[in-house]
């Protein structure tokens, strides 16, 4: 293998006959398409299969089993849709499902209404923007479990950064974290400061995709500046917002560690989401597995509807440009 | 409108917009700097109100306490060896998947495309339970061991191995080359292993780097899934060592609770200030052409 190198580049007709002549088995099958294909494919799809796949298959099982903690001694006894119904008879899951839908629309709308207007500034000719835009995606990749417990500090009633500045416009604050109410709001406050940025870059992107002389011949037109927003940039934008609000609401969905740090869900249910109900079932005091399992499902097949919607827009996007 | 002059209008409307962005900064960096100047406060700077904006004599002792109050040094070690076997199996995986994806002939190729696709819509939170179990139950049948694998690396770091998300990325970069530099390379009888490390690999390193990039910043701030699969102080990774301090320091002494949060987030401060044009252009490219 290594003698094809130099011999190429000087005499590549003489390379090529010397190594068809010392082909050995192993050359032969490397020169197989197939098998590298399989070589290469090989490690990626069995992970996936085995923690992806497999393990989806497996909730299916579990969530159609009574399997608290003996699990581990593997008695497991099948009760039919029993989990199923025991949740979506439980007043908490009620709670937990509106949790959810409460948090999924405030957190989506006012991440891209925020992003927005941010890359709206960010596309003009400023002084600074390269900086502006770095620091405004930085909280994107910083840890959520590091996030959320700065922010329990920033909702300090008495003593933390946010009650400073109400105490300005002379507004006490709330009970952040003790509150049933104010702990899902604090919640969608920190997910939206931690992903505005996300939306605003990818606006900007957008933005910047959109050729110059569309506005001119809107100018030409007499389009004042918010006509020219109304008829150029947001239809121009209506993909790729397309593509962010489908991203958002499937990252909404498994948003965990923020709501950990800060709240473990409550108080009283008050900040537990679907995902959350998943490992409270499955991990805290309950610890039952079935029931955890067939929550579990529900956050599925919600995250796949989502899915097949987007499957199904792009599809008539690709249609309708031919 | 018409008592201003054009460059009147211009004036004010860059004034605005200035306005604008001073805002954004601040509201986005007011969080970042209070928990750095509240890292370097005493108790009773803490407990004053209204607080104070920069701590008179710097507490650097906060970091210490921090240092000593949890293992942080154990943390680090931990989320090390996490992100540098995690993001790296990620990174080769999805690698070799992409080029296999984007250049190789195989029959139900798109089959095997779709099957990892579809990996995309079940998300790591929806399958934590059979992983858990998995790695607590029926690791030991499957290979006979002695023990499970809860509380171990590998218990961590395999669930996340593969990468749906990184094979599409790529395969997308490696499949927007200029074909006519491949096809010289197959004519001039270049295997795949010289083709892929020698020409796709170097033309495609923006996206390959960008991906890892995205791959080491989610290994580094993981918290669900070692949360669950670590029992003891010496296996947690940093997010969740944090999470520890936080409930050692009782609620209360700030100052400490946020020197332990510096520590978290610095690593991913530095990787972003020299890397920041690779994150942001990857991110948006894989966005707006995928």
């Amino acid at each position: 293998m290594e003698s094809t190198t130099g011999t190429l580049e000087t005499a590549p007709y003489q390379g090529q006959q010397y190594e068809t002549a010392k082909l050995s088995w192993r050359d032969k099958l490397a020169s197989k398409e197939w098998v590298i294909f399989l070589l290469f494919v090989t490690p990626n799809l069995v992970f996936l299969l085995l923690f992806t796949y497999w393990p989806l298959w497996e909730n299916i099982r579990l969530s159609v089993q009574r399997t608290d903690l003996l699990a581990f001694t593997g008695t497991n006894e099948f009760v039919g849709l029993a989990n199923f119904e025991y949740i979506f008879s439980n007043r908490t899951f009620k709670l937990v499902l509106r949790n959810t839908l409460v948090f999924l629309v405030a957190s989506v709308s006012l991440t891209m209404l925020s992003g927005l207007l941010i890359s709206l500034l960010l596309n003009q000719k400023l002084k600074g923007r390269t900086a502006v835009r770095a620091i405004v995606f930085a909280p994107t990749l910083l840890s959520g479990a590091a996030i959320g417990i700065v922010w329990a500090y920033i909702f300090d009633p008495r003593y933390g950064l946010l009650a400073q500045i109400l105490d300005w416009f002379w507004i006490p604050s709330p009970h952040w974290l003790d509150r049933p109410e104010w702990s899902l709001p604090a919640i969608i406050i920190v997910y939206v400061w931690k992903n505005l940025g996300f939306a605003a870059v990818i606006f900007l992107a957008g933005l910047q995709a959109i050729p110059q002389d569309l506005y001119d011949a809107a100018k030409i037109d007499g389009a004042n500046a918010w006509w020219r927003f109304k008829s150029v940039t947001l239809p121009m934008l209506s993909p790729i917002s397309f593509f962010l609000f489908i991203t958002s609401i499937l990252a909404t969905f498994q948003a965990f560690d923020i709501i950990q740090v800060m709240t473990d869900g409550g108080p009283a249910f008050g900040s537990t989401t679907l995902v959350y109900y998943v490992y409270q079932q499955g991990f805290g005091e309950a610890a039952n597995f079935g029931r955890s399992a067939a929550a579990a499902i529900v956050l599925f097949i919600a995250m796949l509807v989502v899915t097949i919607v987007q499957l199904r827009f792009t599809e008539r996007k690709v249609h309708y440009d031919g | 409108m018409d008592r201003l002059s054009q460059s009147q209008q211009q004036r004010i409307s860059s004034a605005v917009s200035y306005l604008g962005l001073a805002l954004v900064v601040i509201i986005i960096g007011l969080p970042m700097f209070w928990m750095l100047s509240s890292s370097l406060k005493t108790l009773g700077q803490i407990y004053t109100f209204p607080p104070r904006w920069i701590p008179s004599n710097p507490q650097w002792s906060n970091y210490q306490e921090a240092w000593n109050a949890v293992p942080f040094g154990r943390f680090y070690v931990n989320s090390i060896i996490i992100t540098f076997f995690g993001a790296g199996l990620q990174i080769i995986n999805g690698t070799l998947c992409a080029y296999a994806f984007a250049f190789l002939k195989f029959p139900f190729k798109n089959v095997l495309f779709l099957l990892v696709l579809a990996a995309l819509m079940v998300p790591g939170e929806v399958v934590i339970l059979p992983n858990f179990l998995f790695f607590g139950n029926k690791v030991r049948e499957w290979f006979n061991l002695d023990t499970n694998w809860i509380n171990t690396y590998q218990a961590i770091v395999l669930p996340g191995a593969a990468t749906a998300f990184g094979t599409f990325l790529m395969r997308q970069g490696f499949m927007g080359l200029p074909r006519d530099v491949l096809d010289a390379a197959k004519v001039d009888g270049a295997g795949h292993m010289r083709t892929m490390f020698g020409i796709v690999l170097p033309m495609a390193k923006p996206i390959v780097i960008t991906f890892a990039l995205i791959s080491i910043v989610n290994k580094w701030n993981d918290y669900l899934w070692p949360l669950i699969v670590t029992r003891t102080v010496e296996m947690r990774p940093i997010t969740v060592g944090v999470r520890l301090l936080y409930d050692a320091e009782g609620n209360n002494n700030w100052g400490v609770i946020m020197a332990g949060t510096t520590f978290v987030v610095l690593p991913l401060i530095i990787v972003y200030i020299f890397a920041q044009r690779f994150i942001i252009d990857g991110l948006t490219a894989g966005a707006t052409k995928g």
